[in-house]
C-alpha cells in the first residue's frame, strides 16, 4: 500500500500554509482516497502550529520541521527538513507545491532517499497506478507519465486544482527533529527588480502581454515608447493585471535601446519565459508562431489586439482578435476603467 | 588564488526553438520526429549561464570554464561550431541520447560522472553552473541532483545575478514567486547555481576564440565516454501535440471605443 506524504510549507507571513500548499494538501486527499492509501502531511517552517489548522478536516497525521533556521528558504536547511519528513513518514509517493521553496530541494531530496522526481506536475490520476501529466520542450508537447520506483515525488504545479479548505477539530501536530548541517548560506531579503513597480502578480485575474509592437513606428513614422509606457501602466493600476512581455521586447530592453525600462527577464513569458497561469488573457502588439505563444498556454480567455489579422500569435489561439491600433483602445480602455473606478469609490 | 574558481557549466542541446516538433514512439520510449536532423542549439538558460561563468572568470584571472554537454557526438560538434566562437571553455563531451523524454535523475549520475573525472578540478573552488531547467525536458531536477552526488549542499535556483565578495563569499539572486529575487549570501565555493537568463547579452562570435576553443573541442568529442541512461523506472502512458485549436472571432472595422467598452466588459465578467 502506497504511503502519501504532502510536503508543504508556510507563507512570507509565517502564519499560514501558501495557497500552492493547500492545492497539494487537496491533490493528496484525493489520490490517497483513490489509493486508499494512508496519508500524512509534512509542513516546514519557523512556527508551524497556527498553519497547521488549516488542514483541519483531513484528519490525518501532521507533522512538523519548526524552528528558526527553516524561517528561510534556503537548500541546506529546507533539504534536511523534508528528508527527515520523508523518513519519518516513511512516504513511498510525496507530493509537494511546485513553489520556488520546493523546485529547489525536493530533486536533491528524493536523491538522498533513493527515490526519483518529478516536476511541473499539471495533473495526477489513477490509471493502473498513479499516473502524472506534465509538459515538455516548454509546454510543446504534453505526456502522461508514471513510474514503478519508489519513493517518487511529485511537485504539483500551482493553479490547477482548489486548495483545501476544510474543517474539523484541532489539529495535533508531531514535531520532527532534524539534525542541520553547517549552514554556510545566508538569506538576507527579497529584492523587488525595481522599488514601487510590481508588474508581475500572479494572482491577478488578467495577464497584460505587451509585445514588440509597442516600440515600433507608429503611423507617424515615430516610436512613441513613453506614450507605449504610459498605457501599459496605466492598464495595470487600473486593472490589477500581471504584465508579460514577449522575448523580443525584453532583449531591446536589456540592449538598451529606447524602450519600456520597467521590463526584465522576470517578465518574459513564452519559449524561455514563464506560462503564467490567469484567467483572462490581453495580448497587444504581439506577433510570433508557436514558441512565443506557449507564453499563455495556461491562461483561460485570451483576447488580442494587432494591426495584423492572420497573426500567428492571435489566429486560432485567441477567442478575439480586434484588429486596431492599441495605442488607441488602450487609452479609452484606461479611461474606461478609470471612470468605472471613480464611479465605485 | 584569492577568488579564483573553477566553474563547471553543464550545458544540453535542444531542437532549435523556432522548429515543429512531432513526438512519435521509438522502440526505447517517446522521441522526437526526425530529432537527428532538426536543427540543434544549446539550450537557451544553460547558455546564459555559460555567459555568466565566462564573465566571471574574466573578472578573476587564475578562474577555469569547463562545458560539460551529453549529447550525440555528432550534434554536439554541430552545436559547438557555434558555440566555440562565444567564450572561452574547455568540453568535456559525454556521448549520449538526445531529447527530453530521458530521465533526468540518469542524465545527472552521467554528469556528475564526468565531472567528478575533470582532471585537476578542485572541488573547494567549484561553481557548479547551469540552467535552473532545459528546454527540452523542462524539469530542473538534474542540476540539484549533480550537486548532491557531488557532495554540494548551498545550492541556488533561478539566478538572475552573482556577485564575489573579498571574502571569497558571494550574493546571489534567485528567482522566486511574484516577479521578485531572493537575495542570500554564501560563505564561497563549492555551490550549484542553476541560472534563468542572468543579465548578460549573447556574446559576438569571435573567431580568435573559436579557434581556440576548437583546438580542445575536436579531441574532447574524439574521447567523449558513452553513456546508457536508465529509464529509472519511468515510462510513458501518452505523449501528444496539444490539439486546441480556438475558433478566433476576428473583428474588423469596430471603432476604438467600442472595441475599448467590450473589453472592459469582458473584464469586469
Amino acid at each position: 500500500m502506497e504511503k502519501l506524504l504532502v510536503l508543504t510549507h508556510v507563507d512570507e507571513s509565517g502564519e499560514a500554509l501558501t495557497k500552492a500548499s493547500l492545492e497539494a494538501v487537496a491533490a493528496g486527499m484525493e489520490m490517497a482516497g483513490a489509493l486508499e492509501a494512508s496519508v500524512t502531511i509534512g509542513i516546514v517552517g519557523a512556527r508551524t502550529e497556527t498553519a497547521a489548522q488549516q488542514v483541519a478536516g483531513t484528519a490525518v497525521r501532521v507533522l512538523a520541521v519548526a524552528g528558526e533556521a527553516f524561517a528561510e528558504a534556503r537548500y541546506a536547511s529546507d533539504a534536511a527538513a523534508c528528508e527527515a519528513l520523508c523518513r519519518a513518514a516513511e512516504a513511498t509517493l510525496v507530493f509537494a507545491p511546485a513553489s520556488s521553496r520546493f523546485n529547489r530541494v525536493i530533486p536533491g531530496v528524493a536523491y538522498r532517499l533513493g527515490g526519483f522526481s518529478d516536476t511541473h506536475v499539471t495533473a495526477v490520476a489513477k490509471g493502473e497506478t498513479v499516473e502524472a501529466t506534465r509538459w515538455f520542450y516548454r509546454q510543446r508537447v504534453e505526456a502522461v507519465l508514471r513510474r514503478e520506483t519508489r519513493p517518487w515525488f511529485l511537485l504539483l504545479e500551482a493553479g490547477t486544482r482548489a486548495p483545501w479548505a476544510g474543517s474539523g477539530d484541532a489539529v495535533r501536530v508531531e514535531t520532527v527533529a532534524v539534525e542541520l548541517p553547517a549552514l554556510r548560506t545566508k538569506v538576507t531579503g527579497v529584492r523587488a527588480p525595481r522599488q514601487g513597480e510590481q508588474t508581475i502578480r500572479p494572482n491577478a485575474k488578467i495577464l497584460f502581454v505587451a509585445g514588440a509592437g509597442w516600440t515600433k513606428k507608429q503611423a507617424d513614422g515615430k516610436v512613441h515608447a513613453a506614450e507605449a509606457e504610459n498605457l501599459i501602466l496605466d492598464f495595470l493600476h487600473v486593472a490589477g493585471a500581471s504584465l508579460g512581455s514577449s522575448k523580443s521586447l525584453v532583449d531591446q530592453s536589456g540592449e538598451n535601446q529606447a524602450v519600456l525600462g520597467f521590463l526584465t527577464h522576470l517578465n518574459q513569458i513564452g519559449q524561455t519565459g514563464a506560462t503564467p497561469r490567469h484567467p483572462k488573457g490581453l495580448s497587444t502588439c504581439c506577433h510570433g508562431e508557436e514558441p512565443h505563444v506557449v507564453g499563455w498556454r495556461f491562461i483561460t480567455e485570451r483576447r488580442a489586439v494587432s494591426l495584423d489579422p492572420n497573426c500567428g500569435w492571435a489566429r486560432g489561439k485567441a477567442d478575439v482578435l480586434y484588429v486596431a491600433d492599441a495605442f488607441k483602445v488602450m487609452a479609452k480602455v484606461n479611461a474606461l476603467l478609470a471612470d468605472r473606478k471613480q464611479a465605485s469609490n | 588564488m584569492a577568488n579564483s574558481f573553477h566553474i563547471v557549466v553543464c550545458a544540453s542541446i535542444v531542437p532549435d526553438p523556432l522548429q515543429t516538433l512531432e513526438p512519435v514512439d521509438a522502440p526505447g520510449g517517446p522521441t522526437l520526429k526526425n530529432e537527428m536532423v532538426l536543427p540543434a542549439v544549446l539550450d537557451p538558460w544553460a547558455a546564459c549561464a555559460l555567459y555568466e561563468a565566462a564573465n566571471l572568470a574574466a573578472k578573476h584571472p587564475g578562474s577555469k570554464v569547463w562545458l560539460v554537454s551529453l549529447g550525440p557526438k555528432a550534434k554536439l560538434q554541430q552545436v559547438m561550431m557555434t558555440v566555440a566562437q562565444k567564450v572561452p571553455f574547455e568540453l568535456v563531451a559525454i556521448d549520449g541520447p538526445l531529447g527530453g523524454f530521458t530521465d533526468a535523475h540518469a542524465t545527472a549520475a552521467a554528469l556528475a560522472e564526468a565531472i567528478a573525472a575533470i582532471p585537476g578540478l578542485e572541488r573547494s573552488r567549484l561553481l557548479l553552473f547551469g540552467g535552473w531547467e532545459s528546454a527540452a525536458r523542462g524539469a530542473g531536477v538534474t542540476m540539484q541532483v549533480v550537486g548532491e552526488r557531488l557532495g554540494i549542499s548551498d545550492q541556488f535556483q533561478g539566478v538572475d545575478q552573482i556577485t564575489v565578495r573579498d571574502d571569497g563569499g558571494f550574493e546571489v539572486l534567485e528567482r522566486v514567486e511574484g516577479g521578485q529575487h531572493q537575495v542570500s549570501v554564501c560563505a564561497g565555493a563549492p555551490a550549484v547555481l542553476g541560472w534563468a537568463t542572468g543579465n548578460l547579452p549573447e556574446p559576438r562570435n569571435s573567431p580568435q576564440i573559436g579557434m581556440v576553443n576548437m583546438r580542445g573541442i575536436l579531441p574532447a568529442l574524439q574521447r567523449a565516454r558513452s553513456a546508457k541512461l536508465g529509464a529509472n523506472g519511468l515510462s510513458y502512458v501518452s505523449v501528444s501535440l496539444p490539439r486546441q485549436q480556438r475558433e478566433t472571432r476576428v473583428v474588423r472595422d469596430m471603432p476604438e471605443a467600442e472595441i475599448a467598452s467590450e473589453i472592459v466588459t469582458w473584464i469586469a465578467e
